[in-house]
């Protein structure tokens, strides 16, 4: 069946300067639009969106039409915000589809607008993305000149506003609740939920707050019909998604796939396998945060429950594959740096217990390691995860807890050999 | 109010009108103080906290929170090297061993004539696929080899645009062959390194 899936996100990009308005439009580009200010209430947009069952692509799967469902009908205003602050290590996705396709994650964000009535919406977009923020703002101007965007678009009496917001490096922003804090103009500190955007999000007001990829999935879905979306891949994980796969492949990049590819479909006859005479040791399905997978899991199919099902998560289908060469240990370090760095410093085991994580990882690769390190490494992520305000507790613990299941036996070496027995981590 | 934010008055308005509440702009006026001055300055942050009517300490207390404002000049292109794990899979480590020779600086330094300031940062910087990735300015360099951040160097030095040297994201099938960047360059670790490419002769 894979045969018969013809891309959707990336249909055209590397063939196309599908950043240039006309161009968009030759390939149907804001038809969808068209037809729901036109044709469809705003009730019709997202029941058809609900009806589809698209999940979230941020990480959570939580069914978006679901999550519109939320707001209150109260009479206040409600937002739309976009989440551009793609920061999950090993996830390429958003920063694709914003600086190759802009106008169809511009044509979502008006659609999603459109279904749950925004008075306005922003792309909180990562501040490290320069290119993709020249490249929205110009396709931004193009959509506003030509009334996809703006005053009663396209003559009807649907008016929407984007206000492209600029993060400035912090990778818990990407949290919705540190998302808000920081678009209010404040720290990007994540507050704890419920309350939920839906009934109390920016400025107090219902909010939706969905990930690029998710909105970007929209157009199709109201131009070719719930049921078409709903065809595509797992039955209750369905449509196209963005596999990004990074580290010991030979052929890394994004690869738009339905749903519910096994692992070693996307890793062998999409990314190229591995090099010559080389094994898998372990996978991250679902970005750095992700517990990881070995070899024997291979055949799981990359979907939200199949990857639950198997101890980890599909989150932001980021895949960074290691293998046979790779130092455990040092892997599991570069992670814990990260982490700890990120660590927004609100809740102590977090804080804390990130960095005491790193130090002792840290101490075990400069050749320090103690005996015992290796039972306060393993009592760490219980102490740690789900203590939290937010998950980047549980996020900084995904590697470690996960390799002292599959790896302890490598943690132990380089404690007592004081090194790592592997070849050099890198050249 | 400086007399340089007293001349910003219409960009600062054009800000401020973004938002439902005022205080929103404090993100984006911070981004324009670094954008003119090369950093943020003590007098932008008691400016930006005049616009918003907040206290210069609670201007501080945001700016501090975010690693991309920086509050000390820096070189004219600032360098950042991504040494998160797919990075460091595909060479990163090397990569800042041969800037470092390079320039001469230690991360987080400014070279001596003021062109470079180096930076190594944990932060993955979405370009997992061309590993090793640098920024320079915000803008991409992939598959950084010794070669091509040598060749980026000198056209810097010339004082070529960083915008047309960039990097775009780009799908599997585009890169072969080599983007815009070069030929694709070996994975450091990759096997086969040093290995004869052009086979036997006899």
């Amino acid at each position: 069946m894979a045969g018969a899936f013809e891309p959707i996100l990336t249909a055209g990009i590397g063939r196309m300067a599908l950043e240039r308005i006309e161009v968009y439009e030759s390939q149907g580009g804001y038809e969808a639009l068209r037809k729901a200010v036109r044709q469809m209430t705003p009730q019709a947009v997202q029941k058809e969106v609900t009806d589809s069952n698209l999940r979230g692509r941020g990480g959570a799967g939580f069914p978006t039409g679901r999550k519109w469902s939320f707001l209150p009908d109260d009479g206040r205003p409600r937002y739309l915000v976009c989440n551009a602050d793609e920061s999950e290590p090993g996830t390429f996705k958003d920063r694709l589809l914003l600086e190759r396709n802009p106008h169809l994650v511009i044509e979502g964000i008006m659609l999603a607008g459109y279904a749950i009535g925004a008075a306005r919406a922003f792309v909180y977009l990562r501040g490290e993305f320069r290119q993709a923020y020249e490249v929205l703002q110009r396709a931004l101007a193009e959509a506003r000149r030509r009334s996809y965007v703006g005053d009663r678009v396209l003559g009807s009496d649907f008016s929407l506003e984007i206000v492209v917001h600029r993060g400035a490096g912090a990778y818990i922003c990407g949290e919705e609740t540190g998302l808000l804090s920081s678009l209010q103009g404040g720290r990007g500190e994540p507050r704890l939920k419920p309350p939920f955007p839906a009934t109390a999000g920016l400025y107090g007001q219902p909010t939706v707050v969905n990930n690029v990829e998710t909105l970007a999935c929209v157009p199709s879905i109201v131009s070719r019909g719930a049921r078409w979306f709903a065809s595509i891949g797992s039955p209750k994980s369905p449509g196209p998604k963005i596999f990004s796969v990074s580290g010991r492949v030979r052929r890394p990049g994004n690869y738009e796939l339905p749903l519910g590819t096994p692992l070693r479909e996307i890793l062998f006859e999409h990314a190229g396998g591995l090099e010559p005479g080389r094994r898998i040791k372990a996978v991250q399905p679902g970005g750095g945060s992700s517990a990881i997978l070995t070899e024997a899991h291979l055949d799981v199919a990359m979907d939200f429950d199949s990857v639950a099902q198997a101890g980890s998560m599909l989150g932001s289908a980021g895949v960074i594959v290691l293998d046979d060469r790779d130092c455990i240990v040092e892997a599991a370090q570069v992670l814990a740096e990260f982490y700890a760095h990120e660590s927004c410093g609100q809740c102590t085991p977090c804080r804390e217990g990130l960095h005491w994580a790193a130090r002792v990882l840290r101490r075990i690769v400069a050749g320090g390691g103690r005996p015992e390190d290796i039972e306060v490494l393993q009592s760490l992520p219980s102490r740690i995860a789900g203590r939290t305000i937010c998950p980047l507790a549980d996020a900084g613990v995904g590697f470690l807890s996960s390799s002292l299941k599959y790896f302890v036996d490598e943690y132990r070496a380089h404690v007592t050999l004081g090194r790592c027995v592997r070849e050099a981590y890198v050249a | 109010m400086t007399p340089e934010w007293a001349q910003r008055r219409a960009v600062v308005d054009e800000i401020l009108q973004r938002y439902p509440e005022r205080r929103s702009a404090i993100m984006p006026l911070l981004h324009l103080a670094q954008e003119s001055r090369g950093y943020v300055a003590r007098e932008d942050i008691e400016a930006i906290a005049e616009i918003l009517a907040m206290t210069p300490a609670q201007v501080e207390s945001v700016a501090s929170f975010y690693a991309l404002y920086v509050r000390r000049p820096r070189g004219r292109h600032t360098l950042t090297v991504c040494s998160n794990l797919a990075c460091v899979l595909g060479g990163a480590r090397s990569l800042v061993e041969h800037l470092r020779q390079r320039l001469g600086v230690e991360p987080g330094e400014t070279t001596d004539d003021g062109l470079f300031t180096l930076q190594v940062t944990g932060e993955c910087l979405a370009a997992c696929d061309q590993a090793p990735v640098l920024q320079v300015d915000g803008y991409y360099v992939h598959r950084a080899s010794p070669d091509k951040v040598d060749r980026l160097l000198e056209a810097l030095r010339r004082g070529v645009p960083m915008a047309e040297l960039a990097d775009r994201a780009a799908l599997p099938h585009e890169a072969e062959g080599g983007a815009q960047g070069g030929a694709r360059p070996e994975t450091p670790a990759g096997p086969g390194k040093g290995a004869r490419a052009d086979g036997w002769r006899l």
